[in-house]
């Protein structure tokens, strides 16, 4: 049971910040230009996410289970540090924070210039679905990696579902980009937790016979937290210095 | 084409940002499975010494970032 909810919740997580910068795209293109381009667009786009998903899922159960471990572990390693590196380096002050608010200004600004244009349907379109489609393509395989990796495929996917429903339930709403969202502390846990799922994943499959079983999860991730907190205290304190040196 | 050619690149990006994080992170899993495959090092243990590498690798990482930035 808690590790449905793991998953169900890690994805939840995952895919909310996907779709938010998704969701962020769609709004400047109708806003901007109009409703029909955003909904064609992410229509679309959804249909390709649809099709890939179909063509892979039945893919995986050919694979046996520890190579799929080991396989999607790696990637998870590689995915969720990427993330957590980007987090670090946010929470420290070393790169600048996402801004939802500042995406969607720079897209409506671009979409405007664009606004005389003979194309500027086709081109606003295309923004929705390249949108859709890059951020959904991250969803699919968080979901993949996820789910494939113990079988819970359909949990992972009703995570990754809650969260575009949250999304849009909350956009229509207020109607604006949601630049109130914790972005970088949800990357920040997310990033944790692909990580940790990544380490634990690729040690099962590798052969490791974990204490504790599913419990050694929480153990990695909390390792992995207090290391990163350890890292932005400590590339907090390092850069404050040398930037004042540098000045 | 150029939509392909996007998602390709996209798709890379997914799991590379730093080329050497990325290139470390594939190196210590490959020795780590060498390792338990034919050196006889257990499962459990390759698990920790993954677990330690990976916060090696990104101490390096945010580091290197860290220092790149402050120079300017």
């Amino acid at each position: 049971m808690s590790n449905i909810t793991t998953i169900v919740s890690t994805m939840t997580a995952a895919s909310f910040v996907e779709v938010v910068e998704a969701f962020t795209i769609i709004l400047a293109v109708g806003v901007s230009r109009s409703w029909k381009p955003a909904f064609i667009g992410t229509g679309l786009a959804l249909i390709v996410l649809a099709a890939l998903v179909v063509i892979l899922g039945p893919l995986l159960g050919l694979i046996p289970v520890e190579l799929l471990q080991f396989v999607i572990g790696t990637l998870l390693i590689l995915f969720g540090m990427r993330w957590l590196r980007k987090a670090i380096l946010r929470a420290s002050g070393i790169i600048a924070l996402h801004d939802e608010a500042e995406a969607f200004a720079r897209e409506t600004d671009q979409l405007k210039r664009q606004h005389a244009e003979r194309r500027a349907d086709w081109i606003a379109g295309t923004a929705a679905f390249k949108a859709v489609l890059l951020e959904g393509i991250e969803v699919v395989f968080i979901v993949i990696a996820v789910g494939a990796g113990r079988g819970m495929l359909g949990y992972a996917a009703l995570g990754a579902a809650l969260a575009c429903l949250l999304v849009l339930i909350v956009g229509f709403v207020v109607h604006k980009p949601l630049s109130r969202v914790p972005e970088n502390t949800l990357k920040f846990v997310v990033g944790l937790l692909l990580t940790a799922f990544g380490v634990f994943w690729v040690g099962e499959g590798l052969g490791a016979d974990w204490p504790g079983d599913d419990l050694s999860l929480i153990v990695i991730l909390g390792v992995l937290a207090i290391f990163s907190f350890v890292a932005v205290r400590m590339l907090r304190g390092y850069y404050s210095s040398n930037a004042k040196a540098v000045a | 084409m150029n939509i392909i050619r996007i998602t390709l690149r996209e798709l890379i990006g997914m799991f590379i940002d730093d080329g050497a994080l990325a290139l470390w992170s594939i190196a210590l899993i490959g020795v780590i499975a060498a390792a338990v495959e034919y050196a006889g090092l257990s499962g459990f243990a390759g698990g920790i010494l993954l677990l330690a590498g990976c916060m090696l690798i990104l101490a390096e990482s945010t580091y290197r970032a860290a220092r790149k930035k402050s120079q300017g």
